[in-house]
């Protein structure tokens, strides 16, 4: 066997197939993008070199900044959230519900298998003020509040962004974070009752520790979807009111196919590669020091 | 060298020729597919939006009648995006040199031109003159669509539109108002209506352009026809005070709740509808609001408790009331590339008889010429059509002259403006700073 896989041949025709498929579906496209990064044009008009005007208009450019600004905000905030709910769904399915919780597991992952567009008109209906009340603001006139309009202004209209694609997601991290902890050996969790640790004590210094490598997959899985969070908020908001809850996924989108700046929109996606980059590297170092010590 | 070495390095030179080979076959698949050859259209094929219903059928009610032989060598085909994805499409379409026979030619003039100037649009201004159907165009018309397309025709007149407010004539006679003829009445008259809790207007801020259209309103009338022209040109500037105040006169209609709640999400239909069942005293609008005036089924208030009114004059100002913002709707033109003799005899006979087709079939004017003499359907329309065929000077509306991305952001900031959570100086700001960048 270590023959074998010691032969460089050997390891250039099992790798082989899967590089040059790799390469061609996911590098080709990445420096191709990078190439169209230096140019200026679009499909109609063709492309003419533009050396580093597109780097240097990215930095100037009031919009991209907006734009990252909400994309790390949303990231963090959706990745906080989905996180935390995920866990203690978690613990509620190991440590309250027992075996009993399979109908709620159920009940609780069901927004993950329903299509995000679906999702997104589903809450519109539910927080729009006209043509029709919604019924989170029937019930905010029913104790005697005034209609908000959600989606009117920024602020709200992030939050109900947050709680969608929390309510949205949390199921599939509670599932995830459930795996994580019936793997924790019973017997460890019994001597540590038995040392008199129960209810948060033995969450805090047990279970967490121990339930930590998956808590990290999570957190990683969570921050590059969020990053890259683009149906949701085009269903929900389309990057308005404005463009206030504009991630750079969507200024990308925009940028390259509606205002037909495919070279600009092409250094915007070299922007979000490299934020995704330096994003998972700073993820990835602290989890590898957590693993290493704990 | 060793032969483990020499292995590798063949290896290694295997694996490069390999790459290099599968990304120059991509290079080669990628960039041929720009320029594609002629080939005569197997169907006449329209690609259309969704939201622009009248044209699609009245083409089809001609491929059944008038335009059977068309047909039969060239059978219609209609196709229809979401009009807010008609410019991504046809990018993309264009880019592959796949552009359907003849298709809505996107949101902004700005686009078209492009289309244009790569030479993918037909000619139409030569190819109507070689069919010999050039007279079956309202010079009108035919005038608008130059003062669009930088002095070309690149569209065809499928709609011929005058806009102005319509209103509910039921209300306004219950409320004892009269047929505003200035701004200070206009808003006057809306905030009579507000009072006894009737939502003056009805607009749609998800679309944005029918609140960016009472901007340039506002604009035409203070400070004349050449308002936008001067931005396009760079003689003025949207953050100019005289411009800001356009803004500002709007928001403040959105601000004293004139047009109801939620502004922002409000749809097109919705705001149609809304007027049409008498939920609101007025709505901004193009002419094509005939066809759904016209019909009963969406007209709740029936079409003869319809009136249209000229946007009103601003005290003062260099514009004249009877300065109408006229269009051509969505510009529909045809590729240059498919264009031959079956595409030339569905042109000409669509030059022929679309005009009087879809004002019978509709109620919707056209730029071609009604050659059989349709009785209008009602009085509002008659009004309509004797103001068209006597105005004398039109002018463009807000974002006519803008390029794609001031377009969007124009339009998509408008539901901002009068909800309150943009400033009308950060609006005209967002909106020059999106101009100045094109």
């Amino acid at each position: 066997m270590h023959r074998v896989l010691g032969d460089r041949r050997a390891i250039a025709i099992l790798l082989g197939p899967a590089l040059v498929v790799y390469s061609l579906i996911m590098l080709v496209p990445m420096v191709w993008s990078l190439g169209y990064s230096f140019t200026k044009g679009n499909s109609i008009d063709g492309f003419t070199g533009n050396g580093v005007a597109n780097f240097s208009r990215l930095l100037d450019d009031p919009a991209v900044r907006h734009a990252l600004w909400f994309t790390l905000k949303y990231a963090v905030v959706v990745t906080a959230g989905q996180v935390v709910a995920g866990y203690l769904l978690a613990l509620l399915y190991v440590f309250f519900l027992k075996r009993a919780s399979a109908l709620v597991r159920t009940l609780v992952f069901f927004p993950v298998v329903l299509p995000t567009v679906a999702v997104g008109l589903l809450f519109q209906k539910f927080f729009q003020v006209a043509p029709q009340t919604g019924p989170v603001n029937s019930l905010l006139n029913a104790v005697g509040i005034d209609s908000i309009d959600f989606f009117g202004s920024s602020s709200s209209a992030f939050w109900v962004l947050v709680v969608m694609d929390i309510w949205r997601s949390m199921g599939f991290y509670a599932v995830l974070l459930f795996a994580g902890l019936v793997d924790i050996p019973e017997e460890v969790l019994e001597s540590a009752r038995l040392d008199g640790a129960t209810g948060l004590r033995l969450v805090r210094h047990i279970v967490l520790p121990l339930s930590l490598p998956v808590l990290m997959s999570s957190l990683i899985f969570s921050i590059n979807g969020t990053l890259k969070a683009f149906d949701s908020i085009v269903a929900l908001t389309n990057g308005g009111p404005g463009n206030d809850t504009t991630p750079l996924t969507l200024y990308m989108f925009q940028t390259s196919f509606t205002y037909g700046d495919y070279g600009y929109g092409s250094t915007i996606a070299v922007l979000l590669t490299v934020v995704c980059l330096l994003v998972s590297l700073v993820v990835f170092r602290v989890s590898r020091r957590d693993l290493t010590e704990g | 060298m060793s032969l483990r070495t020499f292995r590798a390095r063949r290896t290694r030179l295997g694996l490069f020729t390999a790459g290099v080979a599968s990304m120059a076959l991509l290079a080669t698949a990628c960039g041929g597919s720009g320029s594609g050859t002629a080939a005569a259209p197997k169907n006449f094929s329209y690609l259309s939006v969704t939201e622009n219903t009248t044209v699609k059928t009245a083409l089809t009610s001609l491929s059944e009648g008038s335009c059977k032989s068309a047909n039969d060598a060239l059978p219609l085909k209609v196709e229809t995006v979401p009009q807010a994805s008609l410019d991504q499409k046809l990018q993309l379409l264009a880019g592959q040199g796949a552009l359907p026979v003849q298709f809505a030619a996107g949101n902004a003039p700005a686009l078209t031109q492009k289309l244009a100037k790569s030479g993918k649009i037909a000619d139409l201004e030569a190819k109507l003159k070689e069919l010999g159907v050039d007279d079956q165009l309202e010079p009108a018309a035919v005038s608008t669509i130059k003062a669009l397309y930088g002095g070309k025709l690149e569209v065809l007149p499928y709609e011929y539109n005058i806009e102005g407010v319509f209103y509910n004539k039921k209300i306004f006679e219950a409320n004892g108002l009269k047929v505003p003829a200035t701004w200070d009445q206009l808003v006057a008259s809306a905030a009579k209506l507000q009072a006894k809790d009737i939502q003056p207007f009805s607009a749609s801020g998800q679309q944005g352009w029918p609140l960016t259209r009472l901007l340039s309103g506002y604009l035409y009338r203070s400070l004349g026809p050449d308002a936008l022209k001067d931005v396009a040109d760079g003689k003025a500037k949207l953050t100019d005070p005289q411009y800001v105040k356009a803004a500002t006169e709007i928001a403040a209609l959105g601000k004293k709740g004139y047009f109801g709640k939620g502004v922002g999400s409000i749809d097109y239909d919705t705001a149609m509808n809304q007027f049409l069942t008498g939920k609101a005293a007025m709505l901004y609008m193009g002419s094509w609001a005939l066809a759904n005036i016209s019909d009963a089924k969406q007209d709740k208030i029936g079409a003869d408790n319809v009136g249209f009114m000229p946007f009103p004059a601003v005290s003062g100002g260099k514009g004249s009331i009877d300065q109408y913002p006229s269009n051509v709707g969505l510009g529909i033109t045809l590729g240059a590339k498919s264009f031959d003799k079956n595409t030339g005899a569905w042109v000409s006979c669509i030059a022929k008889n679309y005009g009087s087709k879809a004002l019978k079939d509709h109620g919707s004017i056209s730029g071609f010429k009604v050659n059989t003499p349709v009785t209008d359907a009602n009085e509002v329309t008659t009004q309509v059509r004797d103001t068209i065929s006597a105005s004398k000077q039109n002018v463009l509306w807000f974002e006519a002259l803008f390029g794609t991305k001031a377009t969007t952001i124009s339009q998509t900031n408008a539901a901002g403006l009068v909800s309150g959570s943009v400033s009308p100086e950060q609006f005209m700001q967002t909106v020059q700073d999106a101009l100045s960048a094109q």
